[in-house]
Order: C-alpha cells, then sequence, then structure tokens
C-alpha cells in the first residue's frame, strides 16, 4: 500500500487457448509490501494472469513488468519459469509439486541442493530450511517425509520450497481450498510476517471472507478482464460481490453469519422421520490399508440434510465412495430405504433411489470428451437403449429430448447439447451434473463438494436446488469443505476427523467457533452436559 | 454452434493423418533421389504396379483385407483404453481354427453351413486368445502390453508345433487343405482379377468394420466401452463395471484380428501355413493409429498400407523393396507425432482468427 512504485504491473493481458478466451486486456497493478487478493468467478482468468506473471505462460499481447531491487520497473513480458525464480517471483499451486517419497527438506531444496564435493549436504539443507521455517512461522520438521504430511503441511513445504528459492514476490493460488479455519488462520499469519518483511503477496481467491480478513488492497476479474481495483478497508463484500458477478447476490450463502432465510424446519429439529432413507452402520472403509473410515454410523430421514464437516481427506471420499458403490465395504452396512444395499453394484443402487453428485466432476462426474447430451444419461444409459432388455442401440432421440430438456430447466450454457463437456465453464459443467442427478428420480442425494470452484451465481443456484430437494422429501448427505456452506445448508452436522465422527450437532448448536477445533481433532469441551 | 463444433472435430479428426502423409512424401522423396532416381517415376509405377492394372489392384484388396481386421482390432481395443499388440498372434490362431474346421468338415459339406462354420471358429478362436491379456488385467492387473506382447510368441509356437507334429503335409509347413468353407475369389466373378488373391473376405472384413461403427457409437455397450477408455472412473461412476468392459472388448478385439485370418486361409490358400500372418498383427497397430481409431479411418488406412506393401514390389526395379518399409515408418512416426502438433497449430491458428 505504498505510494512508491509497484511491485508487479501487468497491462492489457491478452491470452486464449485455443476458443476460450481467457485474458481479454486483463491489468493488475500491486504495490511492494502488500497483500494483494486477486478475486473472481471461477474461469474469470485468475489463474491465468497468475500463469503468466510467473512465466508458465507467454501473453498473446499486453506488457508484464515487475520492479527490481534497485528501485526500478523491468519490462519481463513473455519471461521464462526459471528467470521469474531467478527474479524472485514464485508461485504456491492449487495442487502440491512435491515428491512424496522425499523428505521435507529434501523437497525444499530440490533443483538447487546444497553440496559438499559431490555429496547432498543434508544437514546445511536441514539447517537451512529450519532457519526459513522459524523464520516466518512456517512449523513443519524438515526430517519427515513429504508423504506423511497432512494437506496444511505440504503446503507449507511448498511455501518454503518458495521462499527458499528467493521469492519475493509470491503468488498463491487459492491456498486455503484444503486447510480447516485454524490452519488458515496460521497461514495468514504467515502471510503477513512475509508482508512486514518486504515481501509481495497476490493471492488468487473467490472466497470473500478471506478477501476481507488478510488483504490490503483487491483486483476483480470477471470473464478475462479487469472490472475493478479497491483497497479493502474502502471495500465491502457486498461491492466485491456485485463486481465479480456484475450484478447483485444474496450473499447469505457464502457467508457465516447465522442469519439469512433459514427455513421453519430449524426450528423444529426433525426426529428422525418413521423411514430413514440413508441408514449407515458401523461402516469400515479400508483405502490402501489404512481405516479411511473407522466405524461410521448415522441416519438420515427424508426431507433431511446432514452436512459432513471436516478438513478434506479425514474419509470423507471414501465414506461417499463406499455409499455410491465405488469402494469395497471392509465391514457394516449401508442402507437405502431399509434395503440392504452393502455390496449392491452402482447400477443397483441407482436403482434403488441413490443419487450422486460425486467430488471431482473432472475426473468422475463427466466424460471430458463426451456431448452435454450424452453426459446427461452418464449412469441411466440402460434406460436410453431400445430392444427386449436394454442391450442394443441407444435411442438418439429420446438422448436429445432429455438434454433439451435438462438444459432448459438448469439453465445451462451455452445451450448446445452436442458440444463437448469439455467446452463448457466450470460452473455450467457441474449444473449438467446437478442436471443428470438431481433432474430425474431419486430419494438419496450424496452431493460431494458440490460447489467447488463454480462462480457465485452457480452457488446460489445449487443451494437453492438443494434446498429445493430436501422440501420435496429428499434425503442429503452433504460433504463439503466450506464450513459456509455447510452452516447454510444443513439440518444436522457432523464433524469428521480421522475416518470417525466425532461429533453431531443439530444446526442450532453448530457454530464455525465449534465446529473449527473439532475438525482439527480436538475434544469438543463446549459440548453441553447431556 | 453444432455445426461448427462438428467441422472442428472433422478438421482434427482428418488433418494430422494427411499432413502426416505430406511429410512421408517428402522424406520419400528424399530417399528416392538417394539411391540415384527420379520420385516421379518411382510413384508412377507405384500407383500402376497397384491400382494401375487388375492384378495389383486384386492384390491391394487382399492385403488391405487382413490389415481391416487387424486394424480395426486395435482401433477397438483403444477405444477401450487398451492396448492390444497381440493381433499377430490372434491373427494366426482364427485362421488356423478356420482351417481346422474346414479339415475336419466332411468334402461337400455345402458352403452355406461350412463358410459360417469357419468364420465362427476363427472369431472364437481369435476371441479366445483375446480374452487372456483381458482377464488378466480385470483380474490381476497385468499389464496388457506384456501380456499381449508374450502371449503372441507362446499361440505362435504352439500352433507352429501342433502344425509341424500332428498336421503338416509331408516336406511342407502347412496344414492339408481344407474340403469345405472355402470363400470364392474376386476372379470367379470378375476375370481381370485372374492370379490376385482377392476374395469374398474383403466383403466380411468390411461388413465388420460397419458393424464396430455402429457398435461403437450407436449403442449402449459402445457408449460404455468409450467411457470406459476416456475416463475409467467417470464409467464406473455411471455404473459401467469397468473390468467387465475390459474383457469384453478384448475378446471383440481378439475375434475381429482372428476374423482376418479368413482372408489366408478360406480365401486364398485353403491351409494354414506357419508365418501366413507376415507382420499384419503389427502392422494393424499402424493401421489403427493412421485411421485415428475410427472404423471408417481404418479402412481408409488399411487400403493405404496394402498400396505400399504392394507398390514396394512393383518399384522394386527401380529402388530397392525395404525403402517402403522405411516409408510405413516414417508415416507412423509422423501420424504419431503430427497429432498433437497439427491439433496445437489448428488451435492456434483459430485463435488468430478469432482475435
Amino acid at each position: 500500500m505504498t505510494a512508491s512504485l509497484p511491485a508487479i504491473r501487468m497491462n492489457g493481458i491478452q491470452k486464449s487457448f485455443g476458443p476460450v478466451r481467457a485474458n481479454r486486456g486483463a491489468r493488475l497493478e500491486v504495490g511492494t509490501r502488500e497483500i494483494h487478493a486477486l478475486v473472481g468467478e471461477n474461469g474469470a482468468g485468475k489463474s491465468t494472469l497468475m500463469r503468466i506473471l510467473a512465466g508458465l505462460y507467454a501473453p498473446d499481447a499486453g506488457t508484464v513488468e515487475v520492479g527490481t531491487p534497485s528501485g526500478d520497473l523491468r519490462d519481463v513480458t513473455g519471461w521464462s519459469t526459471a528467470d521469474a525464480i531467478k527474479a524472485g517471483v514464485g508461485m504456491v499451486h492449487q495442487h502440491f509439486m512435491l515428491v512424496r517419497t522425499l523428505t521435507v527438506a529434501e523437497n525444499v531444496v530440490l533443483g538447487r541442493e546444497p553440496v559438499r564435493g559431490a555429496m547432498l549436504d543434508i544437514a546445511r539443507a536441514i539447517t537451512d530450511v529450519k532457519r526459513i521455517g522459524d523464520q516466518y512461522g512456517l512449523r513443519v520438521d524438515p526430517a519427515r517425509l513429504v508423504g506423511d504430511l497432512s494437506v496444511g503441511e505440504a503446503q507449507r513445504v511448498e511455501i518454503l520450497k518458495t521462499l527458499f528459492r528467493g521469492a519475493r514476490i509470491l503468488i498463491l493460488d487459492e491456498p486455503t481450498a484444503v486447510l480447516s479455519p485454524l490452519e488458515v488462520k496460521e497461514l495468514w499469519g504467515v502471510l503477513r510476517r512475509l508482508r512486514d518483511d518486504g515481501a509481495t503477496i497476490v493471492l488468487i481467491t473467490h472466497k470473500l471472507d478471506e478477501v476481507m480478513d488478510v488483504s490490503d488492497a483487491i483486483t476483480v476479474m470477471r470473464q478475462g478482464e479487469t472490472v475493478a481495483r479497491m483497497e479493502t478497508g474502502a471495500a465491502t463484500p457486498e461491492a466485491i460481490a456485485r463486481a465479480m458477478v456484475g450484478r447483485d447476490v444474496a450473499l447469505v450463502t457464502m457467508r457465516n453469519e447465522d442469519e439469512g432465510p433459514r427455513t421453519s424446519l430449524e426450528e423444529t429439529p426433525r426426529s428422525p422421520g418413521p423411514r430413514s432413507s440413508l441408514s449407515v452402520s458401523s461402516l469400515v472403509v479400508t483405502n490402501r490399508g489404512r481405516r479411511a473410515v473407522d466405524g461410521v454410523s448415522f441416519d438420515i430421514a427424508a426431507g433431511e440434510i446432514l452436512g459432513i464437516a471436516g478438513v478434506e481427506g479425514n474419509g470423507q471420499t471414501e465414506l461417499i465412495e463406499a455409499i455410491a458403490g465405488l469402494r469395497p465395504v471392509a465391514s457394516g452396512t449401508i442402507a437405502l430405504g431399509g434395503r440392504d444395499v452393502t455390496h449392491a453394484s452402482v447400477r443397483e443402487r441407482t436403482e434403488a433411489g441413490l443419487a450422486h453428485i460425486p467430488e471431482d466432476r473432472h475426473r468422475r462426474g463427466l466424460i471430458l470428451e463426451y456431448s452435454v447430451a450424452d453426459n446427461l444419461i452418464l449412469g441411466d444409459q440402460h434406460h436410453y437403449a431400445t430392444g427386449a432388455r436394454h442391450a442394443w442401440a441407444l435411442d438418439g432421440r429420446r438422448i436429445e429430448a432429455n438434454a433439451n430438456d435438462e438444459i432448459q430447466r438448469f439453465d445451462i450454457r451455452p445451450p448446445d447439447a452436442e458440444l463437448p463437456a469439455r467446452a463448457l465453464s466450470g460452473g455450467n459443467q457441474q449444473k449438467v451434473v446437478i442436471a443428470r442427478e438431481m433432474g430425474g428420480t431419486y430419494d438419496v442425494l450424496l452431493a460431494s463438494q458440490p460447489t467447488r470452484g463454480v462462480d457465485v451465481g452457480a452457488i446460489e443456484f445449487i443451494h437453492a436446488q438443494l434446498r429445493a430437494a430436501r422440501e420435496a422429501g429428499k434425503a442429503i448427505l452433504l460433504v463439503s469443505a466450506e464450513l459456509s456452506e455447510i452452516l447454510a445448508l444443513a439440518d444436522r452436522v457432523a464433524v469428521m476427523y480421522g475416518g470417525r465422527i466425532v461429533a453431531t450437532l443439530p444446526r442450532r448448536e453448530a457454530s464455525e467457533e465449534r465446529l473449527g477445533p473439532l475438525m482439527t481433532g480436538a475434544t469438543d469441551t463446549t459440548r453441553p452436559a447431556a | 454452434m453444432t455445426t461448427i463444433a462438428a467441422r472442428q472435430r472433422v478438421e482434427e479428426a482428418l488433418l494430422p493423418p494427411l499432413v502426416a502423409l505430406l511429410v512421408a512424401l517428402v522424406v520419400g522423396d528424399i530417399l528416392i533421389l538417394l539411391v540415384g532416381q527420379s520420385p516421379g517415376a518411382v510413384y508412377r509405377l507405384m500407383l500402376s504396379g497397384t491400382w494401375g492394372n487388375w492384378y495389383g489392384f486384386g492384390q491391394v484388396l487382399y492385403k488391405a483385407t487382413t490389415l481391416l481386421c487387424t486394424g480395426l482390432a486395435v482401433a477397438l481395443a483403444l477405444r477401450a483404453g487398451l492396448f492390444n499388440i497381440g493381433g499377430e498372434g490372434q491373427l494366426a490362431a482364427g485362421g488356423f481354427a478356420a482351417a481346422v474346421v474346414g479339415l475336419v468338415l466332411p468334402a461337400g459339406t455345402p458352403g452355406i453351413l461350412a463358410i459360417p462354420l469357419c468364420i465362427g471358429a476363427a472369431l472364437a478362436a481369435g476371441g479366445l486368445v483375446g480374452a487372456v491379456p483381458g482377464v488378466m488385467k480385470a483380474r490381476f492387473g497385468a499389464h496388457e502390453v506384456i501380456v499381449t506382447i508374450m502371449l503372441n510368441f507362446i499361440v505362435l509356437a504352439f500352433l507352429n508345433w501342433i502344425v509341424a507334429s500332428h498336421l503338416h503335409v509331408p516336406e511342407t509347413l502347412h496344414t492339408p487343405e481344407m474340403r469345405a468353407g472355402t470363400l470364392p475369389r474376386l476372379m470367379d466373378w470378375i476375370s481381370p482379377f485372374h492370379g490376385s488373391a482377392a476374395n469374398a473376405s474383403l466383403f466380411i472384413a468390411i461388413a465388420a468394420a460397419v458393424i464396430v461403427g455402429w457398435m461403437l457409437f450407436r449403442t449402449r455397450g459402445g457408449f460404455e466401452l468409450r467411457a470406459a477408455g476416456l475416463q475409467p472412473d467417470a464409467a464406473e461412476y455411471g455404473g459401467v463395471r469397468v473390468g467387465r468392459v475390459w474383457i469384453k472388448a478384448f475378446m471383440i478385439s481378439g475375434a475381429l484380428a482372428g476374423l482376418g485370418g479368413i482372408n489366408y486361409t478360406l480365401g486364398y490358400k485353403h491351409y494354414y501355413e506357419e508365418g501366413f500372418s507376415g507382420g499384419a498383427g503389427f502392422l494393424g497397430i499402424a493401421v489403427a493409429l493412421v485411421g485415428r481409431n475410427h472404423p471408417l479411418g481404418v479402412v481408409i488406412a488399411a487400403f493405404l498400407f496394402a498400396t505400399l506393401s504392394q507398390g514396394g514390389l512393383a518399384i522394386h526395379a527401380l529402388v530397392p523393396k525395404q525403402m517402403v518399409e522405411v516409408l510405413q515408418g516414417v508415416v507412423i512416426l509422423a501420424v504419431a507425432a503430427a497429432v498433437p502438433e497439427v491439433r496445437r497449430l489448428v488451435q492456434g491458428v483459430r485463435a488468430g482468427a478469432a482475435r
């Protein structure tokens, strides 16, 4: 926030990938010693712009300038990553780039290892890593294997690695997606210390509370363009959201406050209905020999949303996959509407009324090369085959009619059923998944990270769909890394830690303050005596 | 929008092989010049020796028939995400089974009965050999490339042992002539084809291509097979039992390669002979690659490679026949390199035009 020369100045940046124009004249100016939030909906071009800064992509047009130690700006347009690292620009990616079988210290020094003669000087590597870690509060044992670290610790290693290479401009791409609230607070501490020490930080995010929490200034992008730049002190979440979406947005689903349009259902906590729609009992699921789900039991009634809160990697994925039939159950039972489906196939479960929004639409939820129309029948393809027992040809006319219907109902854009799913934006891809799973008949819905990586407008839409489904008497199991999402939707909140459900609270008693510690394995000190 | 997307898809499918051919042509020119000949003369000779006369054309048709079958086999497996390198063994097994059935059937069995039996035997034998890597992969996670390569040796050695120890005609490496189930040659209908080996198997192979195309793109089985090939996790999520699809795909793939065997045994020689496949099983990989794993592309690619192969004989007087093999290799390498490269270029041009 200094008035001196900026640390980064990007002007008129253009970048296209085939027909997709990721950046169309984007601007960015970041002062030295500034934590700068780069916000925008998914697909707004934030990551592209930052990758251009870090030398991963060359822009099609525009200029990139970076401040030098001597105090002037240097034109670095189209530089390489090696040049960027040399000039002190480092990027921490959303997906970690670490070698799991090496130790923390080895990972940090990888590429510029301290040597003694021809040998790796591991002792010096360890002291170096310790020194930087202590300096900025990046607590992690340099001698541990990266494969044994938690996600939060792995992220610290990524930051350490960047600092070890001498980064003075640090770019973090959605760093909090995998962190617990406590770890997020620690990360903010680290970033502030770095800033006070003279570093410049660009934080890519679409979470407005983070922006308000930690940043000094904000740049908002929409559809590849820079639409606003403001000082955080003078900004409001509403103003940022308006700039992001280009219209007013109901922010209730994004904020953590308990206010907002809660339905009357909350005031009358439902007793488990006469018929529990999804019933899981003493479920154990292993993943590579580890008990990823370790004795989990719960019931969900019709018309109820059970939210599972927890830091990612605590068994939520395995739990959902086991219920969906994608992962074998070691012991315990799963029942759908009273019918035991513990060992049933995916298709049998679908026929028994199970719908599933998977956490990763690019890996599981969609076949990216398939058209929207074909994706809209995935999992249901046997109902679109003609012939005696659904054996042979697919009925193209019915597939098309179904697609046109769902595209209209769920406002999928562009409304072209023949377009490959790959060509859609993240939000519209997710709408395809939602349309397929929620457009048909079902009783129980597994919604895993239903709004991950989609824009604010689509979040609104998806939350409305989930609420409507609850009103329509569906039983919904909601897993989300976003506590705010759980708090906005769930009737009951279960906290998962280390493969177990460590607490189940009615929505009224659940708050971020109370859930946060539970998510990191602390015992619930505020538990009522009952 | 739809038409643009469709046009782009066609462009992306057609451009790489065309560019690759162009590259191969240029490399061919250089090679021909190096041995001191005129490229024009050599290419003219190659064309007149293949498509330019009835016999040459017939030989192209004959060679294309086997390549079409083995190419389809590789393409279908690749659509399911599987690399079938076992075409050689499957092809031999199919040819052998057809020949043996034709041998044990009583002489005078009507063709309407004998031919389907022989073809069925070829399909079944190829499918059986194909099922092995499928089951090994689905059950035990064994990599299909290793299994299919090794299976080639096992199958070929096993067949040769049977022929050598029990079935061969003395002083030869082939089985006795079939008593029933042979297919008519094209020269029986169109006399100018006289002397060429082209036979009715050609129509069976083309029918197989049509059926494979229908199966892949119009049926539920094809929907699930392609899904398993593109994104196995998503297919599994969509209720597809990926392991079963692998086994099925490998069986169909093996059966298609096995079908190629009838071209030699039912259509041409009327017996099984050691080494009759002559590398057609392996060349099927190249055919599928150049044909972009699409049945129509495979048909075209099969004719291309058949032309090159027959053309090599025709130009022997001017340049060494091996030059054609070099050329085939260049085509394969060029396609392998051209697919991503051409796509990148096309997208770059398009982005430039859009700006």
